[in-house]
């Protein structure tokens, strides 16, 4: 016990001795937490759109008008030639293009039927959707309106009609950012744990000592535990940061228990550690761990649910989440804080991830020698 | 220029010889779009949905069987109260439940108008969004279908939309060119900034910079082997990108290449200036992987558009050259858009490659003196 | 006859079909120089990390300090002190911080800790220096300071891996001097060097070819043997016949 003590000291005092290290630990996950989060989102903001009005009555300038006011759209450009607006669109200085047809306001008037034209600039497909959807749901709203009023008007049989009535639970205002916080404060938290753990131990390889350190009576466990736990509390200590930023800083609701979050999070660490650990048994320098671990990083976080639903992702791939720690640990941070799940929702996933903790550090442990050759 | 032939030839052998990081370097590309061109899609399918049917009349049994048929949907349970909601949504598995008041069938029959009412776990606000307005389609879908059995066809305004360049919305012909980025910054600003900077943390580069050769051919010579190396992926990836995901091509292939290569540069001249600063490989790493990959995942619009951030960040994403890339090539591939779209973005990155040669050039100079 | 402390018997070391250390045997007495020599590429490094519980021999017998090489490697870690050619300081660390922790990991503590490192940084002649860092410090001071560290826990025997590489003669002559010193303590020191007048230091000598240890006695014993005014020449004939090169 005394030698594990001695040890982290030792770790400590290099950690905190190498300047260039203490903003990478500290500061760069409070900016990233800060900057990603704003990044993340497929929130429509103001879309330019150009018009061809063909029509010019009142009731195409009402639809117009209805679009713009809701924030979503703006109009950048106006002209009766199809062809320079398409052009636009290829530019890509406008993302829609609306085209209203003669008679128009005849039609919805009458009672008749009248083509409505949208061009959306696909390339970007989530957004393209996102624009169809608002502009349809606007549309729909203007035909109704109009419809209502000519129903009255010439008392036609009244137009059948479903209230659809929305509601968003746990985010309301659906609101990207709460949905991204706990999301990132988890790959904040496993990339201090993955990449610097791993690192430091070959890195005493490179630099030689831990061939002194191999004829000295530690144990591996000793060892073990000596790299582990500095980085396991710098990584609780970054979690707590981005925590008290998240309910702060971005006021996203903690509806679960902050004390589940905490203990999963350690089991957490340890396991991302662990692979950090095996990462370092298997590579030689610096440069390769560093490699193996970005790349096993970015397919963790790409494939974990962050940024596009795992529903969306083909069967296998799904398949591939259920050995993704990141996918676990992102799906547990955002049932508890934002759904307030309790152990009796997530325990069957901490369970797995405390297997894949074991089973980790078992193998690690055992390819770890203190002896080569 | 007889040391500057041998300098090269020695670096092409160091990097070649060393099969493990080339295997790393040539088959990360691979798995890499392989990967994520299947499975990181915005496309909803099979979202599990749940349904509380109030009324259990032949009207909502229709609609249910509506859901059902879409792709879009997994209709994965019924329920019979509002009290079980909770518990399935907090489960997490169920995204939405759809409630179908009492006596809905008989409400929409004789009043003109019934409730649904559309309930979505919106802790992701994207998802529940989609979900919400494919359920909403498939509604009013069946709404017009029984006013046309009523009535005379179709009245009011019918919405033809036409999805321009992408009209399936594939996820993968926004992702490719993204993918591309990505990977040209990983090994092109990445690799040559390491391996520029372990050579000075050997100390070869005293011994490199007493030679004959001069700095610009000791930088030349560092940069080529990558410089293949890069354009090498980019044949991989399109040929990938075309043949297994038929992403399109549209435009023109010398172009494309040319603006590759361009890209390629800036992201080389980038990874040489972190070598100038940065002392120790460790350092040139965490520069690299802060500096340039999360930025270029995440502002540069490969996965989130450009237009959806706040305006600071719109501002700083001005300043990534991965962003006019991206424009780039999703102009050549999509669009078909030739130099006469494209001068523009054409023109700042070139302005920011010679920036930082010339940058680069200079912290090399002053050490030689 | 004083105690055996470290016993080889047909001690053989195989890396694939390459047989780096071949059937070594020898008796190395308590408190004895024992100087270790060889051509690069010898064996050398091979044996002593055997010897140090570093490596696993192929086949042979083995005791250090009355311990098993085979069974036992963790007891002989207690009981020995070791120096590697890259004397494994930690750079960023102050001389102080360095002793403390290597002090801490052979199990001093406390009050008996603080007392020994004060001692040697006293002896080191650190005192100016305690709070600079060891990566700022010349290497032959480096040197002395592994070396201490190496026998902080008085350990029975101290491996040395060629440990003045790349000083002067005078801060070399310096460093054998702290070797003397050991050694009159009751410490056998096992030293392995490319310096030929450093041999002469040394109680007794062995000199490695290929592998195989193939001249063992006093450095005067030796001489008179192959009939040579110095170690060096005795160096030279038998390693002429070495079919190894560097490597």
């Amino acid at each position: 016990m005394k030698t594990v003590l001695f040890l982290l000291r030792k770790e400590f005092l290099q950690i905190f001795r190498n300047k260039g290290m203490l903003p990478i630990i500290f500061v760069l996950p409070v900016i990233q937490l800060m900057v990603l989060s704003f990044a993340a989102t497929y929130e429509l903001k103001e879309v330019d759109f150009a018009l061809v009005d063909y029509d010019k009555s009142i009731y195409s300038q009402e639809l117009i008008q209805k679009l713009q006011s809701t924030g979503y759209f703006a109009m950048r450009e106006y002209s009766d030639d199809a062809d320079a607006m398409l052009e636009l669109l290829e530019k890509g200085d406008v993302k829609l293009i609306i085209r209203i047809p003669e008679g128009f306001q005849e039609a919805l008037t009458s009672g008749k039927s009248t083509d409505l034209q949208l061009i959306i600039d696909a390339v970007d497909g989530s957004t393209a959707g996102l624009i169809q959807s608002y502009t349809n749901s606007i549309i729909n709203d203007f035909n109704q309106e109009k419809l209502g009023l000519i129903a009255s008007k010439y008392s036609m049989a009244p137009v059948s009609m479903v209230n659809l009535k929305t509601v968003n639970w746990y985010n309301p205002d659906l609101d990207y950012i709460t949905y991204m916080v706990p999301g990132i404060l988890v790959v904040l938290v496993s990339m201090i744990g993955l990449f610097l753990s791993g690192m430091n131990i070959v890195r005493e390889r490179e630099i030689g000592t831990i061939e002194q350190l191999n004829v000295t009576p530690i144990t591996k466990y000793q060892f073990m535990i000596g790299k582990l736990v500095p980085f396991w509390i710098i990584g609780m200590i970054d979690l707590l940061i981005g925590l008290t930023l998240a309910r702060f800083g971005f006021q996203i609701p903690f509806l679960g228990s902050l004390f589940t979050i905490l203990v999963i999070a350690g089991i957490y660490l340890i396991l991302i550690q662990a692979m950090g650990l095996f990462i370092s048994t298997i590579t030689d320098t610096q440069q390769q761990a560093m490699f193996i671990a970005w790349f096993f990083m970015v397919v963790f976080i790409l494939m974990g649910g962050l940024f596009t639903p795992i529903e969306s992702m083909p069967q296998w791939a799904q398949d591939l989440t259920k050995v993704n720690p990141v996918a676990y640990f992102i799906k547990i941070m955002r049932m508890v804080l934002l759904k307030g799940a309790g152990w009796a929702e997530v325990y069957k996933m901490v369970t797995i991830l405390i297997l894949f903790a074991f089973g980790l550090i078992g193998i690690s442990i055992n390819r770890y020698k203190k002896t080569a050759g | 220029m007889n040391s500057f032939t041998g300098f090269v030839i020695k670096e092409f052998k160091q990097i070649y010889r060393d099969t493990r990081t080339l295997m790393v370097l040539f088959g990360m590309p691979v798995i890499m779009l392989i990967l994520f061109g299947f499975a990181i899609r915005n496309e909803v399918t099979n979202a599990n949905i749940a349904v509380l049917d109030l009324s259990k009349d032949e009207v909502t049994r229709e609609i249910i069987r509506k859901l059902e048929a879409s792709k879009a949907f997994e209709l994965s349970d019924y329920l019979e109260s509002y009290d079980e909601v909770e518990q399935r949504f907090r489960e997490g598995n169920i995204k939405e439940v759809v409630v179908f008041e009492p006596d809905f069938g008989n409400k929409l029959g004789k009043e003109g108008q019934a409730d649904v009412q559309v309930i979505t776990d919106a802790t992701d606000p994207n998802l529940a969004n989609i979900v919400q307005s494919y359920t909403g389609a498939i509604l009013l879908d069946h709404v017009r279908e029984m006013n046309a059995n009523g009535m005379d066809g179709k009245v009011g305004i019918n919405v033809l939309t036409k999805m321009q360049y992408n009209p399936e919305l594939k996820s993968v012909n926004l992702f490719v060119p993204g993918l591309i980025a990505v990977i040209l910054m990983l090994v092109s600003a990445l690799m040559t900034s390491i391996s520029i900077t372990r050579e000075k943390e050997m100390g070869n580069m005293e011994i490199l910079l007493v030679s004959p050769l001069k700095p610009y051919h000791i930088i030349l010579g560092k940069v080529l082997p990558y410089l293949v190396l890069s354009v090498v992926n980019v044949i991989t990836i399109l040929v990938l990108s075309k043949f297994i995901f038929q992403v399109p091509f549209r435009g023109n292939l010398v172009l494309f290449f040319a603006e590759s290569t361009l890209f390629i540069v800036t992201a080389l001249s980038l990874g040489v200036f972190i070598s100038s600063v940065a002392n120790n490989q460790q350092t040139a790493m965490m520069v690299s992987l802060a500096g340039l990959l999360l930025p270029t995942l995440l502002l540069s619009g490969f996965i989130f558009p450009v237009s959806s951030m706040p305006l600071p960040l719109q501002v700083i994403s001005n300043i990534i050259p991965a962003k006019w890339f991206l424009i780039i090539v999703r102009g050549i591939m999509l669009k078909g858009a030739g130099i006469t779209l494209l001068w523009k973005e054409t023109l700042i990155l070139v302005v920011i490659a010679l920036l930082f040669i010339v940058l680069s050039l200079k912290k090399f100079k002053v050490r030689l003196q | 006859m004083a105690d055996s402390v470290i016993v080889t018997k047909d001690l053989t070391r195989v890396f694939g079909d390459f047989t780096a250390v071949d059937a070594i045997t020898m008796d190395i007495k308590k408190g004895e120089i024992f100087g270790f020599l060889g051509a690069n590429g010898a064996g050398k490094t091979t044996a002593m990390k055997m010897l140090t519980g570093l490596l696993t021999p192929s086949s042979g017998e083995a005791s250090v300090s009355g311990y098993d090489v085979f069974t036992e490697s963790e007891k002989i870690k207690k009981r020995i002190g070791y120096m590697s050619q890259k004397f494994s300081l930690y750079d960023d660390l102050t001389p102080m911080e360095n002793i403390q922790f290597y002090g801490g990991v052979y199990g001093l503590y406390g009050k008996e800790l603080k007392q020994k490192s004060e001692e040697l940084i006293r002896s080191l002649g650190l005192q100016d220096k305690r709070s600079s860092l060891v990566g700022s410090l010349p290497l032959g001071w480096k040197q002395k300071l592994a070396f201490a560290i190496s026998i902080i826990h008085d350990p029975g025997i101290v491996f040395l891996d060629e440990p003045t590489g790349g000083v002067d003669p005078i801060t070399r002559r310096q460093f054998w001097e702290r070797i003397y010193e050991a050694s009159d303590r009751g410490i056998t020191v096992f030293v392995t060097t490319h310096y030929m007048d450093e041999a002469e230091y040394c109680d007794r000598v062995s000199i490695m070819v290929d592998g195989r240890i193939e001249a063992m006695d006093s450095p005067e014993g030796l001489k008179a043997s192959f009939n040579t005014s110095t170690i060096e020449d005795v160096f030279i004939q038998l390693a002429r016949k070495a079919e190894r090169g560097d490597e």
